[in-house]
């Protein structure tokens, strides 16, 4: 039959092999594959599928699992056994007959199934991954109806828990590996692997060793079989009964698309989303794993309005709160101007409404979603590199793989984008890209990205650049001849981080570098907001578009397309975020509106205190209770991300779509509440549906004039801080206090422990001792953290941004580059001692869902294999698990 | 009409009486059903009173009628309500939906789901019609133990299920009787 249509169709034989193809035969099918191509793919190409459990497409090939054998002949000889599909690559002339026309290849998958399930248990009915296992679909289709098998299976201990959210079940495994490749070839974090030999090999970590992995979720999704599960899903339901909706990540500025699955109006677990462009298969486990503090107990369900008599919030309906909220912000406005805080963590069609609403019903240039520390210098950058920038002409992540050179600048990508983060791992790891990092020490994501170990030989991908805090600028303006020469070569890339702002002269000088040498600049925010409020015109000097507001045609413009009065606009930028709480507090302007903003999270929250106490009225758009709610005189409930509509931009430009998940449960996005509110003012702003906002948007078109300048600021060095005192380093773990993570205990179980990182000199110096704390005060306040040292400057002390009791900005008052205190701690307990993660694993489940799961007593067995896990030496004494609390990094409004 | 037409009438109804009578005396006299009627479902237990439900939810994938919902639960040693790692937590049946078809408890992997003879499910409140686990369980039979407590019947939940019907003839079930429908005799 093969011969027969091979030779029957001329045509085929006649065509030409193309440039760098074989043809081969699969099943009696002529078919002309690219050189190197696994067989398995080509036969997939044709539709033909061979059952596999180990082979996936983003994974070197293993071998592992044998299920893909098929019968193979090459140059006209047949191969003495039957081959696995999934590691050789095609060749010319090679004919390759797999289950569909070989009694031998269905044979021997019959075989190997059977060999797969001898030790396989029969808990189909209470795994989590029955009804969408790929060893339960392709047992029924390929394997034996009954089983020869009459002795007593192998058992193991089960579950495991390897770390506080990933449970495994040693007996369901099918030693496929796909788990331990990915945590070694894609994550770079090899803490699980194969053990013992055998009858009795099984996937295990080291002792001390958990599975504390920023992607560890992604193991759940891959694993062929449900030996791998999550704490937070175990039990909830079964996929059959989940109703499935394609999404995007509110999280970070990646932009991944993900699957929620829920039922009963209630989210039971999110996947990653498959889309090449973006986030290839993969998401992180804040995306995967933080999703509950929709339903969290204390989420606003109605308006909330300050009682004149007794000041305290009571409930009121929509009409009686709108129309206070309006008076309000009238009389405010009249009497002295209302600035607008929306937060970054929107959509970039609430964005919109929260500008629109900023100039058409308050008639103000006060309006920046910046929520964190921020700079004049980072505004000017905005306007003239980013907005505007998208993935046809801008960095994307297919740009970041062919680059020759990335240099990431005061950019933490493990920490701050975790999926650019795994793109510069990739582009490292397979296309050979140097990876250079600007900044203090070698963090995990630095050395994951520059040393890439798991490649055969280890690759050497690029250096670290380290400097003071506060020095990155005058570093970049004079880089090493050589890092300088490789980012001239084409296609180069700047990646910035949040953190840039906080460094003067940094986003200047990064302009004249990518000047100079043609590297494309990159700003990578580290809230999925960030990047479309900049395109909708929350910012002081731009209107939507990109458009600048001192330009005063571009302002007429929009203007008249807004339907306002000529001048309508401010024709002066306005205050930026520190500046608009600055005149709160001092009279200046006397009410505020405030979206997703959590003081704690402003570059000064005491001022941000006084400012809501000073002003004569403050709105709050609000999801969950925040620092603002107490000071607020209305608060008006928003829905959070799966209950509406909207786009995210992400950090290349690129427009991410969602639709509502959850319908009907009565929830407002921003949009929809501005515009009432506005028409409680009198004002229109067309703003009722996200679709509605895009629609103006697009209508609106792009800027028509030149955009602004860059920024010219002079680098600055800093000094030296003198004895006893250094410099502050510090940014944020993707895990740690933000409000977002709240109510998952089990995630905040993998975030990293807060510890205090200095130099062997600085540590000599203190006269530190290997377990001893460290002290580091202002005249703020202090804070004291266990020490770690590492490869960094002298003098310079990095402190995670918040984590913990580690909360720099509101207990130091201080920022990155700010000059402490610091001084030798108390001596610690050894850090082996377990007794106090314990305390930490138990206190953090206080009747949670984990309670209900019962992996309480897993959750601290882990804890207490986890001996360098979640120690700290917090003067508060909250450990990382202290996500549970709802105190930072906005509302998710 | 003919004269003899009012006899004729009579004379049907003198004729029924001398035939059986098919009048049921319901609810006087209550039918008793055929012994695999579909009525009412039961949630059974293990003979020491631990619950057979692993919440697996094939009963509710099963459902034509989309009648039955499940949500899954953790046993921990403190709080055991089945062997094994699974049970139950949610359970409610719609008997506004449920059309009687017994596909569910063809799918029970447990035997934990069967149904009992009771037909009489007629309410005057729709609320009242959605059964939950509570109202479905199988009442405790002597011997049995109300949930939560240990596993008295053996080391792990295989003990339970290998051994199941002998261990409930030590725990006093007649062996004329099936395990299973147990507590069904007691409902009745």
């Amino acid at each position: 039959m093969t011969v027969a249509s091979a030779s029957g169709n001329d045509t085929a034989e006649n065509r030409p092999v193309p440039e760098g193809h074989v043809r081969l035969t699969i099943d009696g099918i002529e078919v002309d594959a690219p050189k190197g191509e696994l067989v398995i793919r080509t036969a997939e190409r044709l539709g033909i599928v061979v059952p596999r459990f180990c082979d996936h497409p983003l994974l070197d090939p293993a071998g592992a699992c044998r299920q893909c054998l098929v019968e193979i002949e090459v140059n006209g000889k047949p191969m003495p056994k039957p081959a696995a599909s999934c590691t050789m690559a095609v060749a010319d002339g090679m004919v390759v007959r797999t289950q569909q026309t070989s009694a031998v290849a269905d044979k021997a998958q019959q075989g190997v199934m059977e060999l797969l399930l001898i030790n396989h248990p029969l808990d189909c009915p209470i795994c989590d991954k029955g009804g969408e296992c790929p060893l339960q679909n392709q047992a029924l289709k390929h394997g034996r109806a009954d089983s020869r098998f009459v002795d007593k299976k192998r058992t193991f201990a089960k579950p495991v828990s390897i770390s506080s959210q990933i449970l495994l079940d040693r007996e369901r495994c099918v030693l496929c590996q796909r788990c331990t490749r990915f945590s070694k070839q894609i994550a770079g974090d090899p803490f699980i692997e194969l053990l013992e030999r055998g009858a009795l090999q099984q996937i295990g970590t080291g002792e001390q060793q958990p599975f504390q992995s920023y992607f560890s979720g992604n193991t759940i999704q891959i694993c062929p079989v449900g030996a791998l599960t999550s704490a937070a899903y175990r039990f909830r339901s079964r996929p059959f009964d989940l109703v499935s909706t394609p999404g995007v990540c509110e999280h970070c500025s990646a932009g991944c698309s993900q699957r929620t699955d829920w039922r009963r109006g209630k989210v039971m677990r999110r996947l990653a989303g498959d889309d090449p462009e973006v986030n290839e298969e993969w998401n992180c486990d804040k995306g995967r794993f933080a999703f509950r503090y929709a339903t969290a107990a204390d989420r606003f369900t109605r308006p909330l309005v300050r009682d004149r008599d007794s000041g305290r919030l009571r409930e009121t309906s929509w009409t009686e709160a709108l129309r206070v909220a309006a008076d309000g912000l009238l009389s405010a406005r009249d009497s002295g101007g209302v600035g607008v805080l929306p937060g970054g963590r929107l959509t970039r069609e609430d964005a919109y409404a929260y500008g629109k609403f900023a100039r058409v019903a308050l008639r103000t240039n006060d309006v920046d979603h910046r929520a964190r520390p921020h700079s004049t210098e980072e505004l000017d950058f905005l306007g003239a590199a980013v907005v505007g920038t998208g993935p046809d002409a801008g960095v994307t992540y297919a740009g970041i793989e062919s680059a020759p050179t990335v240099l990431c600048v005061a950019f933490e990508p493990e920490e701050e984008s975790p999926i650019v983060f795994l793109r510069l791992r990739k582009a490292a790891r397979n296309e050979g890209t140097r990876i250079h990092h600007l900044g203090q020490w070698g963090s995990p994501g630095v050395e994951k990205t520059t040393e890439i170990a798991d490649a055969g030989s280890p690759i050497h991908s690029g250096e670290l650049l380290r400097c003071l805090p506060g020095e990155e600028a005058a570093v970049l303006s004079e880089l090493p001849e050589e890092v300088e020469r490789e980012l001239r070569e084409p296609g180069s890339v700047l990646l910035l981080g949040e953190r840039c702002a906080q460094i003067p002269g940094l986003y200047s000088a990064a302009m004249r570098v990518a000047e100079r040498t043609g590297a494309s600049p990159a700003w990578i925010p580290r809230r999925a907001g960030e990047r479309g409020a900049v395109e909708a015109g929350t910012l002081p000097t731009l209107l939507p578009n990109g458009r600048p507001v001192s330009d005063s045609v571009v302002r007429a413009d929009v203007e008249r397309q807004w339907g306002m009065d000529e001048g309508g606009i401010p024709g002066l930028p306005g205050k930026e975020l520190e500046g608009i709480l600055a005149a709160t507090e001092s009279g200046e302007l006397s009410g505020l509106l405030v979206g997703g903003v959590d003081p704690d999270d402003l570059p000064d929250p005491e001022q941000a205190g006084r400012a809501l106490r000073a002003a004569d009225f403050v709105v709050s758009l609000e999801l969950r209770p925040s620092g603002v709610t107490e000071r607020a005189d209305v608060v008006l409930p928003v829905a959070p991300t799966v209950e509406k509509s909207g786009t995210f931009l992400n950090w290349e430009g690129r427009a991410r779509e969602f639709e509502i998940t959850i319908e009907g449960t009565g929830a407002l996005p921003d949009c929809r509440v501005l515009d009432t509110l506005a028409v409680e003012m009198d004002v229109d702003l067309f703003t009722q549906t996200p679709a509605a906002v895009a629609g103006e948007l697009a209508r609106l078109g792009p800027n028509p004039g030149a955009r602004p300048k860059p920024p010219d600021v002079p680098a600055a060095r800093p000094g030296s801080p003198g004895e006893g005192r250094a410099l502050l380093a510090t940014w944020r773990h993707l895990l740690d206090n933000g409000s977002l993570q709240a109510e998952e205990p089990n995630l905040a179980g993998t975030a990293r422990p807060p510890v205090a990182r200095i130099s062997a000199g600085t540590a000599r110096r203190l006269g530190l001792a290997a377990d001893q704390a460290v002290r580091v005060s202002t005249a703020h306040g202090e804070l004291t953290l266990e020490s770690e040292v590492v490869e960094m400057p002298d003098d310079v002390v990095w402190l995670p941004g918040n984590s913990g009791s580690a909360r720099p900005n509101r207990v130091l008052g201080a920022g990155h580059g700010s000059v402490v205190d610091i001084a030798a701690g108390p001596v610690s307990p050894s850090r082996t001692a377990p007794s106090g993660a314990d305390e930490v694993a138990g206190a953090e489940n206080p009747a949670g869902a984990a309670d209900r799961e019962g992996t309480v007593s897993a959750l601290a067995h882990a804890h207490r294999a986890n001996g360098n896990g979640p120690e700290h030496g917090g003067v508060n004494g909250s450990g990382p698990a202290g996500a549970g609390r709802a105190d930072t990094d906005g509302g998710g409004a | 009409m003919g004269m003899t037409d009012p006899l004729k009438g009579f004379g049907v109804t003198l004729s029924k009486m001398f035939k059986t009578v098919l009048t049921e005396e319901y609810p006087e006299v209550k039918k008793i059903p055929a012994p695999r009627f579909h009525g009412k479902h039961q949630l059974n237990r293990h003979p020491d009173g631990l619950e057979k439900c692993v919440g697996c939810e094939l009963c509710a994938w099963a459902c034509p009628a989309d009648a039955i919902f499940v949500e899954g639960g953790t046993n921990t040693e403190d709080e055991r309500y089945s062997p094994g790692e699974r049970y139950g937590f949610d359970y409610q049946i719609n008997y506004l939906r449920c059309i009687g078809c017994g596909l569910c408890i063809e799918a029970c992997p447990t035997r934990a789901l069967t149904m009992t003879n009771e037909y009489e499910t007629a309410d005057d409140d729709r609320r009242n019609l959605i059964y939950t686990k509570e109202d479905l369980l199988a009442p405790l039979l002597p011997g049995m133990e109300q949930p939560p407590h240990d596993m008295r019947l053996g080391e792990d939940e295989q003990d339970y299920y290998v051994n199941g019907p002998e261990l409930a003839r030590q725990q006093g079930v007649p062996s004329d009787t099936t395990v299973e429908t147990g507590g069904e005799e007691a409902v009745r």
